[in-house]
């Protein structure tokens, strides 16, 4: 087995956990948690192809990633100021009991 | 080096499934963070200097202490309250196992015959932000004028709406 192996065996291991959190918790922040495990796992692919890969003085995996957690990092922002207005209110983050749009 | 790529595989490996299985949500936050440090250890063993810098920066300093706040904010902290898995939990563990049986599948036979160049390459930090500087400035410029937007934005949404008005 090789190295890169190892490195996308861990990565796909990383996405299906983000995946089960996101599919069976049922708190909202837990749910944010979990895609972000879900893009970190792309991250980690990212840098893996680009350490193994066969030009790697073109940084482009480095980069790709860079601005991938950039663009997490916002989302993770907005989804918790989205989080934290509606828990404001309907007094809960319960996705099983947030079921009405208009309330 | 496969004795540290195990270490800290484990340790993203621990970490990552304790944040996505505990009841407590803020045990689930601390080991969150344990489990994205394993992965910052892992992009520095990969030679990805200021990639690891920035996890650690941005996902150890700044997501994990704001969902830590969020849960805080929102009452979830209490296990007491509704904070055990939904309904359909085996279905959605399920999916999961499938998706992960599927891509290892993939990735045992997709990567078996390809070459695999060892050379250990320049990424440092150095070149990384002569990168930033010169062929990728543009980029660089969307990213700052989208985090200035969505933190704005962020701002405004959890704003209380009743003292906002006043």
């Amino acid at each position: 087995m090789s190295p890169l192996t190892g490195y996308l065996l861990l990565s796909a291991f990383l996405f299906s956990i983000g995946l089960a959190g996101a599919l069976t918790r049922r708190n909202a922040i837990l749910v944010l948690i979990g895609i972000e495990l879900m893009l970190n796992a792309a991250n980690l692919n990212f840098i893996a192809f680009w350490r193994y890969g066969p030009h790697p003085e073109a940084l482009t995996g480095v980069m790709f990633a860079i601005f991938s957690i950039g663009v997490a990092a916002a989302e993770a922002a907005v989804g918790l100021s989205i989080i934290l207005a509606v828990y404001r209110h309907s007094r809960t983050t319960d996705l099983d009991k947030l079921n009405s749009m208009k309330g | 080096m496969i004795i540290s790529f195990l270490l800290l595989a484990s340790l993203t490996i621990i970490g990552t499934a304790a944040a996505m299985s505990l009841k407590n949500l803020v045990h689930c936050v601390l080991a969150l963070t344990l489990g994205l440090v394993g992965l910052a250890g892992l992009y520095l063993q990969l030679g990805a200097q200021f990639v690891g810098f920035t996890q650690i920066l941005v996902y150890v300093g700044a997501v994990a202490i704001l969902a830590a706040f969020a849960i805080m904010m929102t009452r979830s902290a209490d296990p007491t309250l509704s904070n055990a898995t939904a309904t359909f939990r085996t279905s959605g563990a399920v999916v999961a196992v499938v998706v992960f049986a599927v891509l290892a599948w993939a990735i045992y036979y997709g990567t078996a015959h390809q070459p695999i160049f060892t050379a250990q390459p320049e990424g440092s930090v150095g070149q990384v932000g002569l990168a930033l500087m010169h062929h990728f400035v543009l980029p660089l410029e969307v990213i700052g004028l989208l985090l200035t937007a969505a933190l704005i934005g962020a701002g405004i949404l959890a704003m209380d709406e009743h003292r906002g008005n006043q």
